[in-house]
């Protein structure tokens, strides 16, 4: 009945501005690079648009972490319903220029 | 950088992908102290669970602590009992809101006019001997009486080492009463005699729990690397245990370290207040445990430390999917 439309089997098409700004888009994969402890990848090399839990291979509680580190990094919140929709370092970018501008 | 599609061809990353987003939260609860049974080994009675609290009779505020569950984001309630088909209006508190399972011993049939698509485990524990050894009576000639043929139960069958040799001959009958079938392992709490695992009983049963997941792949649902993980108690080079397990109640967890790789997990008394130690009880040696849930949930919490060669990340996927059929996440 609802198994196959409850919130946790839901593809996310919630769609997000791409971030354009390499510092931020650089500092979070170096945050998702040290958290994960990923190996052979540098910050720089790291491709922003690769998807994190279909490629990386992340997962609900690896996105808690990094949100802690980023809540840390940029004084930002990220709602855990978020989750879902910041499927690459890019989107993530974006999201937190977002949260920043909306606080200016 | 490892990736998961370098590790994978399209076919396994097709199956990674329809698993990957899942984010199963899941949390455990006694939906009674009572039970219409009283089995020899079994970890609720056996450690006084039973009377650690005493049970909400007011079905209200069953209702009230499941919106409350789903709030702190879990999203598959297991029940447990005692028997919890004794109190259908508090299963139907879960039902109603969100994916449940119900663990009985199949003595009662759940109405599926009022549950038509609830998962339901029918706890199996041998053939008619040991059934009756162990819990009194030959439990199979009822629930699969209750529940042949139907889509939305299997059976749980725990294996004891009574069982080795003779488990094709439990599969063939469950096979035949068109149910499917998980395995897992007695921890013999109760010190019942002859039915502790010795270490090369656990080396054969492995083999032969590949043997039945080989032979009858249509009604067996399992993975030769759980069963690595549950007789070995190995996961890569890590061993489990009391500092390695996540079925441990969050809240009340005082590991020192705390294992990071948690998911709120909770296991609830029935007086909706109380929680237990973990999905088990406290009085079990965490070193011997072969639950099979909490070594599932060990494999699927460490997904990347399998993200390492393609044969480690194919049998994290295995288990991850054996979970997800078993309670309805993905179809058998």
């Amino acid at each position: 009945m609802f198994r196959h439309d409850h919130p946790a089997t839901l593809d996310n098409h919630i769609t997000v501005a791409m971030s354009n700004d390499s510092t931020t888009v650089t500092k979070i994969a170096e945050i998702i690079i040290n958290e994960l402890k990923l190996e052979d990848v540098t910050p720089e090399s790291f491709d922003a648009d690769l998807d994190l839990v279909d490629e990386v291979g992340i997962d609900s509680m690896d996105l808690a972490t990094i949100a802690l580190v980023l809540r840390d990094e940029y004084g930002i919140r990220i709602d855990e319903d978020d989750y879902p929709k910041l499927t690459t370092v890019r989107i993530i970018a974006a999201y937190i220029e977002d949260k920043l501008n909306s606080n200016d | 950088m490892i990736t998961v599609s370098s590790l994978l061809d399209d076919y396994w990353y097709e199956r990674y992908k329809k698993i990957s987003k899942l984010n199963i939260r899941s949390s455990i609860y006694d939906v009674t102290d009572r039970c219409n049974l009283r089995c020899k080994g079994c970890f609720f009675f056996s450690s006084g669970e039973h009377e650690r609290a005493s049970e909400e009779k007011d079905v209200n505020k069953w209702h009230g602590f499941v919106e409350k569950e789903m709030a702190r984001g879990v999203n598959l309630a297991i029940l447990i009992g005692g028997e919890p088909t004794l109190c259908l209006d508090r299963i139907e508190a879960f039902y109603k809101r969100l994916p449940t399972f119900c663990a009985t011993n199949g003595l009662i049939k759940v109405p599926r006019d009022r549950f038509p698509d609830m998962m339901v485990g029918l706890s199996l524990w041998g053939d008619a001997e040991d059934e009756k050894i162990l819990r009194g009576k030959d439990t199979f000639k009822i629930s699969s009486a209750n529940y042949e043929g139907d889509p939305h139960a299997y059976y749980l069958y725990t294996i004891t080492p009574k069982q080795l040799g003779k488990t094709e001959k439990i599969i063939k009958k469950i096979q035949d009463v068109g149910l499917k079938v998980h395995m897992q392992l007695l921890s013999n709490d109760e010190g019942v005699d002859g039915f502790s695992w010795q270490p090369e009983e656990l080396v054969e049963v492995r083999a032969e729990m590949d043997d039945m997941l080989d032979k009858y792949p249509g009604t067996v649902i399992s993975s030769k690397y759980y069963h690595e993980v549950i007789t070995t108690g190995k996961m890569l080079d890590r061993t489990f245990g009391w500092m390695e397990c996540p079925s441990v109640t969050e809240p009340i967890d005082k590991r020192n370290p705390r294992p990071k790789r948690l998911t709120n997990f909770i296991r609830w008394a029935s007086d909706l207040q109380t929680m237990h130690r973990c999905c088990t009880s406290e009085t079990r040696d965490c070193s011997t445990c072969k639950d099979g849930a909490a070594h599932m949930s060990w494999v699927m919490v460490n997904k990347r430390a399998h993200i390492k060669t393609s044969k480690d990340l194919q049998n994290w996927i295995e288990v991850y999917e054996m979970f997800a059929k078993l309670y309805q996440f993905i179809p058998w």
